[in-house]
């Protein structure tokens, strides 16, 4: 589905990402996990042609995207949830949902399939139906990350970029998004890129993962054996402290 | 949707019947400049408070319309219908290109860019003096007129330059409605989720820009046919910041507030003639109070200040 090979990414001078590879199959859920400043939310931006990639290769389905405009990497079908969810605040929840069909409107025709597009995503978030002409702004933070991963929907992607869908939310409300993530996967056959410092929670419902740190890869596997790896507990799950702590 | 046409319509039937009971062609004379205003403001307003994307250079584009249809007009004898067309082309293909690099800046780099534009412009009409004439100006520029129909009176101007702004209005609110327009709101509230939805920002920044600086050149060359005589100071960088005080009182992202502002700030230099040389300490004055009790301009604030006074009383009893 998704290769990336040997890809570098830099902020001026400072080398952002160093000789990241990875691939996705499809219909996996894979997690990206890593501290802050790892580099996670900018390997997101290289593949959407947010940041423009230095060197290395991204293919889609096999077919080259580095150095693709963000909208065309868009209509090829790669969509990403950004960081902070970034709804747009004055527009109203539905105009937020069309947004994210923008493409497919401006490509002509398919307003049927569009306007069942939307209803679908009222059957999977019906807070958001409840909601349809109130501003994106005066939602709840959960609410707003579920419109933000509706409104990706909307361009029907195969691959799903999800940058940190669990950041501010409470716990509660961070089970319920990640049901949700792994209902498209088993309803809708998307394949997710899931970014996560929530990382027990991402590699639980993981099938693989990656640890990213200061840009490189430095750690990748079943999402099972990650989770009982001892240096990604250490560094990424707390238990050690938790263990401590609870004493 | 119904109810917004309505809107258009019963504005459309009040612009048509101002004038009609205005004896003094004085008044008549200063709602022209309101409908001319009106354009200037709604052009910098799709840019503004639709894109998010500042301009100090507006005046620029204004005054590149003005000169390009007086010069072409008087000394070239093109005919002013003719050279309208042209001018709007060429001001808006000049747009376009300083675009793209122009619009790669933000916040207050954008501003400062853009006003570079403005003073530039300033500079050659000031200083090119064989073709615009100059600080003395350009003068004999002839009235427009649809063959043997000469628009020379300021009724009949009036009823020129109000078809030219009514057309804008209504491009502007079928724009801001339109998926197009929605985008643009995108883009001013985030660019990089509007970036992955698909929505190319860069190009659409200049498209606005591009469209504003058309309006803008449109307006120029209106003013200049009605004015028959133009110079320098009508298109200097205050000229720029008056119409950003338009858009920014009657409302950002507003249509109907950037009329109100046009009026209002047009309307307001007259009514402060009175107090003389101490009318700009008036206008200043009337500026900071805006800002500071009415930030979302007067077409939010007022009917949002009427809210918070009648349940305070109701509240209270």
């Amino acid at each position: 589905m998704l290769k990336i090979k040997n890809i570098n990414a830099y902020y001026g001078k400072v080398h952002a990402l160093k000789n990241v590879s990875l691939h996705l199959n499809r219909g996996e859920i894979v997690t990206l996990i890593g501290a802050n400043g790892a580099g996670k939310t900018t390997l997101l931006n290289t593949l959407s042609g947010i940041i423009p990639a230095a060197g290395g290769e991204i293919l889609l389905e096999g077919k080259g995207i580095s150095g693709l405009a963000a909208d065309r990497v868009v209509s090829l079908g790669l969509s990403q949830v950004p960081e902070g969810r970034q709804v747009f605040n004055p527009l109203t929840v539905e105009e937020n949902l069309e947004l994210g069909a923008y493409l497919r409107y401006r490509s002509g025709g398919q307003k049927d399939e569009i306007a069942g597009d939307l209803e679908r995503m009222f059957q999977v978030f019906p807070r958001l139906k409840e909601r349809r002409r109130q501003a994106a702004g005066t939602l709840s933070g959960g609410e707003q990350q579920m419109l933000a991963i509706g409104r990706a929907l909307m361009a029907r992607p195969k691959l799903l970029l999800l940058d940190e869908p669990s950041m501010g939310l409470a716990p509660l409300v961070v089970q319920d998004i990640f049901k949700v993530i792994q209902r498209l996967r088993s309803e809708e056959g998307t394949t997710i890129l899931l970014v996560e410092q929530n990382a027990r929670a991402a590699l639980k419902i993981a099938d693989r993962g990656y640890v990213l740190e200061t840009g490189k890869l430095i750690l990748e596997g079943k999402a099972a054996e990650l989770l009982e790896n001892k240096d990604v507990q250490r560094a990424y799950l707390g238990r050690d402290k938790k263990e401590i702590w609870e004493r | 949707m119904k109810s917004d046409k309505l809107k258009f319509l019963v504005f459309c039937l009040v612009v048509f019947a101002l004038p009609l009971p205005l004896s003094t062609g004085y008044l008549t004379n200063v709602l022209i400049f309101v409908g001319i205003n009106s354009m200037l403001a709604l052009g910098l307003n799709l840019l503004l408070g639709y894109a998010g994307q500042i301009s100090l250079g507006q005046a620029a584009f204004f005054g590149l319309g003005a000169y390009g249809s007086g010069v072409l007009t008087t000394q070239y004898a093109f005919d002013p219908w003719l050279s309208m067309v042209l001018v709007a082309l060429v001001v808006a293909g000049f747009a376009f290109a300083i675009g793209f690099p122009v619009l790669r800046l933000k916040g207050h780099y954008l501003a400062m860019a853009t006003l570079g534009v403005g003073v530039i412009a300033h500079i050659a009409f000031n200083e090119t003096v064989d073709l615009t004439g100059g600080p003395s100006g350009l003068s004999g520029i002839p009235n427009l007129s649809i063959g043997s129909f000469s628009f020379d009176s300021d009724l009949k101007n009036y009823y020129l330059v109000w078809s030219f702004a009514l057309a804008v209005i209504l491009l502007s609110l079928n724009l801001v409605n339109s998926r197009y327009g929605r985008a643009l709101r995108a883009i001013h509230d985030s660019e990089v989720a509007a970036r992955v939805m698909g929505v190319n920002a860069r190009l659409m920044k200049v498209q606005v820009f591009t469209l504003s600086a058309l309006i803008s050149a449109i307006a120029g060359s209106l003013y200049c046919h009605v004015m028959t005589f133009i110079s320098p100071t009508s298109f200097g960088f205050n000229i720029s910041v008056e119409l950003l005080t338009m858009v920014v009182i009657g409302g950002l992202g507003s249509v109907y507030g950037s009329i109100l502002g046009a009026l209002l700030l047009t309307l307001l230099p007259e009514l402060l003639r009175t107090f003389q040389d101490y009318d700009i300490v008036v206008y200043g004055l009337l500026l900071v109070c805006m800002t500071i009790y009415l930030p979302g301009g007067m077409v939010r604030g007022i009917p949002a200040l009427l809210r918070r006074l009648v349940p305070a009383r109701s509240g209270n009893a």
